[in-house]
């Protein structure tokens, strides 16, 4: 089947339509509010800042390895990947189709600091809005997966989103969290996280360790065809939330807090996750952490 | 030229010679820190239309110089092409309406 | 006003919820229905200890109590900014919130949410902005940051800012904005009881913030937005 091209390519370095473009069926991609329509920020020429044709995020139907999919992409380098009024409800519009349109999932090529603060409230209505859709398309049996690898990971009001879905993949210098680092920082000061540190900002949100603690459910390169194939795989992995599985996950949840307890460092929690190896974890690439959990998480 | 709370609006218009005709709207580049993004569309009548907006102010000159060069070696016809910009050098502008010209069938 | 003055007025002297610190939880009979309270006191920051003490109300209520409605009280600064919470997954107990309170909805359960005194985003985006109506009082406040660290973010000036958020709805945290942005569904008057009353008969359970925007002219394209993207 076509797809990637051979040889590695940087899913980080790529904008959200050049993944688009490598991670699904060759031409495969159709487009809903291209760029052309101008489907803009209303909010932004106000504050001096230029709009973008597609208010920074991409969406459209599509084919993995022949399978029905819909697509949403951020692209991180406008605004951060924020989602202010309009991004949003493109992403809203996504998932709303999905339930009329039934595909074999949705995919979203998360990449975004959260809610785009040049937006303000109506950005955080907008990510709350997402939720809610994301939310009525999973409890429709539809698969929500979420990809995550991009420069500027996936923050705020996003990372919540992100853990909304069925299935995440995430890439080893892929990052996951709420707050960022340097928010913490300023607010905290440099003792409490110092935003330049980047292996503690890594050992804290990165890829390795939210796979590690079982936050992602794949790890992998960064890499084009990586995350192509994780997300072949996860095309049939959906889970649905049921008041067992949320209980389950109670139940994870109160176990991480009690393990984490007095953990200075990422390095304490995954010993008391009893995950061994804890200090090489910051050395070992992708397929070494993945070996890691498969013989450390039951 | 309009300016709207630090947002600088820039119209230019050349003749072109060489028709395009009709094809799907092209888009290239990315409105980032230092980054555009570029919409070709195909447009009526023998205009090769620029019509940019930009965050950085006050450039008016080097935009008509750079986009006089660039149509100079591409005198398209029956084009409007859009520019969203956020401070790119003369080098990235050139570069961004060599790639949307290049994806022109 | 405090939440003990809220409970006082809608449930009158014999109601259970208790406050632990910052986290309120417990019940209530409000028109002869028992209803299940949670949320905080205090502009509490929501880590993710707090989060799950709040979705572990939602679950057992869910478990324990089939159809009960379910009264959000939220008063919060925000989501807690410390590393040890992201170190956890903050992110992944909040949603796990969220979770609970939308299956709770589609399980039959009413989830209403009030903003009682303050409310900013991540302490409340899985609570009450996923509920079936996130109603407020008149005098809270709603925002999605505070201007300083707003500042820092968006390299926007303090002044800009400030100068923003008195004029323009986007930016300006009092409720009425976020009525009329259709982010909050109603304002509760003087009389709370009837405001808990009108939320519980009259809440929608689908998300129709973004019409409810555009009817009331604060918040234009959303809706229109998701029109285009179905008729595409």
């Amino acid at each position: 089947m076509n797809g990637a091209l051979p040889g590695r390519i940087s899913y980080a370095e790529c904008s959200a339509r050049e993944r688009i473009a490598r991670l699904f069926d060759a031409g495969s991609f159709r487009e809903w509010l291209p760029p052309a329509m101008r489907v803009m920020s209303p909010h932004l020429a106000q504050l001096g800042v230029p709009a973008a044709f597609d208010d920074g995020v991409a969406i459209g139907e599509a084919r993995l390895a022949d399978r029905r999919v819909f697509v949403g992409a951020q692209e991180g380098e406008f605004m951060g990947g924020g989602v202010g009024e309009v991004h949003g409800a493109k992403l809203v519009g996504l998932f709303k189709r999905a339930l009329r349109d039934r595909p074999d999932a949705v995919l979203l090529l998360a990449e975004s600091g959260g809610v785009r603060l040049h937006e303000a409230n109506a950005g955080l209505i907008a990510v709350s809005e997402v939720m809610r859709a994301l939310l009525d398309t999973r409890a429709a049996d539809i698969p929500v997966i979420v990809l995550i690898g991009g420069a500027n990971g996936c923050f705020g009001g996003m990372g919540i989103v992100a853990r909304c879905a069925d299935q995440l993949v995430i890439s080893d210098i892929g990052r996951l969290a709420m707050s960022g680092p340097e928010v913490i920082e300023a607010s905290h000061g440099v003792e409490e996280f110092d935003s330049r540190d980047r292996a503690l900002v890594w050992r804290t949100t990165g890829g390795k360790h939210r796979f590690l603690v079982g936050d992602c459910d794949q790890l992998v390169e960064d890499d084009v065809q990586a995350f192509r194939d994780a997300a072949v795989r996860a095309l049939d992995a959906s889970r649905p939330l049921t008041l067992q599985s949320l209980q389950d996950e109670h139940a994870v949840l109160t176990q991480r807090l009690r393990a984490g307890e007095g953990a200075e460092d990422a390095i304490d929690l995954w010993e008391g996750l009893g995950i061994a190896h804890a200090r090489a974890v910051p050395h070992m690439n992708a397929e070494q952490v993945r070996t890691l959990r498969q013989e450390s998480v039951a | 030229m309009s300016m709207a709370a630090g947002l600088e609006t820039l119209h230019y218009n050349f003749t072109g010679t060489q028709a395009v005709g009709a094809f799907a709207p092209v888009l290239v580049g990315v409105v980032g820190s230092g980054n555009l993004e570029v919409l070709l569309e195909p447009s009526p009548g023998p205009a090769c239309r620029f019509e940019v907006q930009t965050s950085a102010r006050g450039f008016g000159n080097i935009w008509e110089a750079v986009l006089r060069d660039f149509h100079s070696r591409h005198p398209l016809a029956g084009v409007v092409v859009a520019i969203h910009d956020m401070g790119a050098t003369p080098a990235v502008v050139s570069l961004r309406l060599a790639q949307a010209a290049a994806a022109l069938p | 006003m405090k939440w003990t003055e809220v409970a006082a007025q809608l449930f009158g002297s014999e109601h259970a919820i208790r406050a632990d610190g910052e986290f309120l939880s417990g019940s209530a009979t409000f028109d002869g229905q028992a209803v299940a309270v949670v949320g905080s006191t205090n502009h509490a920051p929501i880590g993710y200890a707090l989060a799950l003490r709040q979705a572990e109300v939602v679950l057992d209520t869910i478990d324990r109590h089939p159809g009960r409605a379910i009264f959000l009280l939220i008063d919060t600064q925000g989501q807690q900014l410390r590393r040890h919470d992201e170190l956890l997954g903050i992110n992944r107990a909040m949603a796990h919130l969220g979770c609970c309170i939308d299956l709770a909805r589609r399980r039959g359960h009413r989830v209403i949410g009030l903003v009682y005194d303050q409310a900013l985003s991540g302490g409340f985006i899985t609570s009450g902005l996923i509920a079936d109506a996130c109603d407020a009082l008149p005098e809270a406040e709603i925002r999605v940051m505070r201007i300083p660290a707003m500042a820092r973010v968006t390299k926007l000036s303090e002044d800009v800012l400030t100068a923003l958020s008195e004029s323009n709805p986007v930016f300006a945290p009092g409720v009425q904005n976020y009525l009329r942005m259709g982010g909050v569904r109603a304002l509760w008057q003087a009389d709370l009881p009837a405001g808990l009353r009108d939320a519980l008969a009259h809440a929608a359970i689908d998300d129709r913030r973004a019409i409810d925007g555009r009817a009331r002219g604060g918040r234009l394209l959303a809706a229109t937005v998701v029109e285009q993207v179905l008729a595409a």
